[in-house]
């Protein structure tokens, strides 16, 4: 602890954001009564990122190089029963990171946005929402205590939910949103279960203080069962890792929060917000260390979707979905490599990822723009001609995704697949095939969209169902040609693709094994040596570099690019043919393995029926039937009875008197008699 | 055949019997209805004096008296009443007096 950091400051990187949201979310839209007009709401906002991504770098310098940390509490919300409520901020390395990351990607985010929202009527809403995000995820990243992590976990749900739903006219915006939003109700469950069985057996929220009690808390058992109650919270905190970071079989709502306008699906459902799960389980590693059989179950989720979602990225033909399946089989590799115990290799894989596929994904949109708002790559071809920094970038970013040796997704790549081929842990095996066949995957289905996007004919005017994609402004189509995009797009890709390839290199080495990690990350070597022995593997980046050409990633993903090439620039035909003759597989496929439908017509209905039963038989007939109109029909009922007493007539009431007197007095004149005689 | 404190007390539940049925029996008068009720306190007050002649010991006798003054208030309020009764109902027919039915 050489230097520390002023809390002042790092307050000030969450709220600056804030800032500008309010500004531009109150004052920018009809709530506030418009008063900033558009340029006045992007400035706003772009500076409060901007102040933000200036004060992280500055906090990623003193973290990095003069070892500064700051774990301190900032505001006491509430005490209930001894647990505290606490607002704090953690800055060690993994968050010093991950605020760069955050703040970076979402500058460049901000800045093009003014392009490629520039006819949009929501534009202030836009840039309100995409603060607020980043204040949200910055909250996320800096706190020191499960209850905040939780309050960012949350917001930025709720903001990619409403801009996910941004174009609130489009039906199939609304359906995925509410779909977004469902299927992360599912990991929350999980997610609070999780922090609610911590808050239970440590008494605290806390980071430093649950870690500090791991040792005990890795003895106990779950009540009732065999299991180790470490277990349970792992993997009730995986769950929520599951349903944020879109890991089989909760990944169902990425694919089609695509709806959402394309700056969002490069900041929050690529870049940032998707990476929360892995962030999360990065820095609960001390807990994760504890349980091989958590370990196990988090290797397994990520190498299904490593491998699954790949395979739909091949046949997507929309090029926002085919990044996004891309997005989904990358988190599938953090995945694998946190099951691995290899927490900074995932945490590595999450940065490179973040600036390449916020790059491709921003790419992406910039050929949206040019093509008018097609997103149909079936329609594209030769784009490289009108668009030539999109191009150049595009061609940079696909390059880092598929591991090209010295780009930014070679290094995190390949470490994973290494250190999944080092790790000792049951499901690693059949891990490492997947992940390796991940890789070729990942370069065919890369390739496949940059060859349909950037070479080959131009089709664009024999789209048969031309404008089929259009939002509110279709004015200007028919001109056919793209054009490159203004500069506001233009730099922000610049920008993006200079740390996808330099990233790796220059940070190979002190993510991976030095010090600028190792208070975030716990491993136990012991138990787990994938990590290890990855040092003793990796000597430096050039080394590796180096070595790559005899290792089976890069022949792989190199016999997927040309296979693309083959398949789409020479040999157009056969795809055709594969498909026909391959159909059952590619309907599988087109279909999604049938998540959709499983979750439409086996869960959610079955939720119905159980919701109908419970409403029919639990509310309609026991609370509704018997508890309150039975009680009433049973007064009515006795009530009856009793009314048939009251006549009215007098002489009925003497008689009843009669009786009564003749019983008591019987009763009275008999009793002690009757008792001598009977014995009682 | 002397008269012994039997045949008093016999007749005295006699009288409470036959007043007893005077008061079920009876579907037409409220005037006999009452009239029921004086047999009953009649009977009860034969009861007494019987005991206390048999007795001896006079506080018996002296109940009989409150008994009977009691009993005269009674019979005039009831009749008082009965004849208002009868101005608002025009009848003191016992079936049709039945506006106590719950």
């Amino acid at each position: 602890m050489s230097a520390t950091l002023n809390a002042s400051t790092l307050l000030a990187v969450p709220l600056a954001p804030l800032a500008g949201a309010i500004l531009a979310g109150i004052f920018g839209t009809k709530m506030g009564g418009n008063w900033i007009g558009r340029r006045l709401s992007h400035t706003f906002t772009i500076l409060g990122v901007l102040i933000a991504f200036i004060l992280s770098a500055m906090t990623l310098k003193s973290v990095a190089m003069d070892g500064a940390r700051f774990n301190a509490t900032i505001y006491e919300w509430m005490v209930v029963g001894g647990l505290k409520m606490e607002i704090g901020f953690l800055v060690d390395g993994l968050t010093a990171m991950m605020m760069c990351v955050v703040t970076f990607v979402s500058l460049m985010v901000h800045i093009y946005t003014i392009g490629y929202m520039e006819e949009d009527e929501g534009y202030n809403r836009f840039f309100a929402y995409i603060s607020l995000f980043t204040f949200s995820m910055l909250m996320l990243v800096m706190s020191n205590n499960l209850l905040q992590l939780f309050f960012g976990w949350e917001a930025v749900g709720l903001v990619s939910y409403l801009l996910i739903g941004f174009w609130f006219n489009k039906p199939t915006a609304i359906f995925a949103n509410m779909k977004a939003f469902l299927v992360n109700r599912v990991g929350d469950f999980g997610f609070i279960l999780g922090i609610g069985l911590i808050a239970a057996y440590t008494g605290t929220l806390n980071y430093s203080e649950i870690f500090a009690k791991s040792g005990e808390l890795g003895t106990l058992i779950f009540p009732g069962t065999e299991w180790l109650l470490i277990t349970v919270i792992c993997i009730c905190l995986f769950i929520g890792a599951m349903g944020k970071s879109a890991q089989f079989p909760l990944h169902v709502w990425l694919p089609d929060s695509m709806e959402g306008p394309t700056p969002i699906s490069a900041l929050i459902h690529a870049a940032t917000m998707v990476t929360a799960g892995i962030f999360m389980v990065a820095r609960m590693s001390p807990l994760y260390e504890l349980s091989d059989v958590a370990l196990n179950f988090v290797m397994v989720i990520g190498a299904i979707t490593a491998l699954f979602m790949g395979f739909l990225g091949i046949i997507q033909n929309d090029i926002k979905r085919v990044v996004a399946y891309s997005t989904l089989s990358q988190l599938g590799y953090m995945t694998v490599a946190l099951g691995a115990s290899a927490y900074s290799v995932a945490v590595f894989h999450l940065m490179t990822h973040a600036f390449f596929k916020a790059l491709l994904f921003l790419a992406a949109g910039s050929v949206i723009i040019g093509m008018h708002h097609n997103q149909d790559i079936r329609w594209m071809g030769g784009v490289r001609k009108y668009m030539p920094i999109t191009w150049i970038t595009s061609l940079l970013g696909s390059l880092a995704l598929i591991g090209t040796p010295l780009f930014a997704g070679f290094y995190s790549k390949d470490s994973i697949i290494e250190a999944v081929h080092f790790s000792n842990l049951p499901a690693a095996g059949l891990t490492y095939y997947a992940v390796l066949a991940g890789v070729f995957v990942t370069a065919f289905y890369s390739f496949r969209m940059y060859f349909l996007v950037f070479h080959g004919q131009e089709r664009y005017d024999q789209n048969p169902d031309a404008h089929h994609d259009d939002h509110h402004h279709d004015d200007h189509h028919g001109d056919g040609k793209p054009h490159e995009s203004p500069w506001v797009v233009t730099v922000p890709l610049v920008l993006l693709a200079i740390p996808s390839v330099v990233i790796g290199y220059l940070t190979l080495m002190p993510m991976l094994f030095g010090d600028f990690l190792k208070d975030a990350i716990t491993v136990n070597s012991a138990a787990h040596p994938a990590m290890a022995k990855l040092a003793e593997l990796i000597h430096g980046p050039l080394a590796m570099a180096g070595h790559a050409f005899s290792t089976p990633p890069f022949w792989l993903a190199l016999a997927g690019v040309v296979t693309a090439w083959y398949m789409y620039m020479v040999n157009p035909a056969l795809p055709a043919a594969i498909k026909r003759m391959a159909q059952p597989v590619y309907t599988l496929l087109e279909n999604k393995y049938y998540m959709d439908w499983i979750n439409e017509n086996i869960l959610a209905r079955g939720a119905r029926l159980l919701g109908v039963g419970l409403w029919k038989g639990g509310d309609q007939a026991v609370i509704d039937g018997t508890l309150v109109n039975g009680s009433w029909k049973v007064v009515g009922w006795v009530a009856g009875i009793v009314r048939w007493f009251q006549s009215g007539y007098l002489y009925h009431y003497a008689l009843a008197m009669i009786i009564g007197i003749l019983v008591l007095m019987s009763y009275f004149v008999t009793w002690p008699t009757l008792r001598t005689v009977l014995g009682l | 055949m002397t008269l012994t404190l039997g045949h008093y007390l016999t007749l005295g539940a006699a009288l409470f019997a036959i007043a007893v049925v005077g008061i079920f029996l009876n579907r037409k008068n409220l005037i006999v209805l009452l009239m029921a009720i004086e047999l009953m306190l009649l009977a009860v007050n034969l009861n007494f004096v019987a005991f206390s002649h048999y007795l001896g010991d006079m506080h018996g006798q002296v109940f009989v008296f409150f008994i009977l003054t009691v009993a005269a208030a009674e019979s005039a309020i009831g009749l008082a009443i009965l004849v208002l009764l009868f101005r608002n109902k025009s009848s003191i027919n016992v079936d049709e007096l039945n506006e106590l039915k719950g």
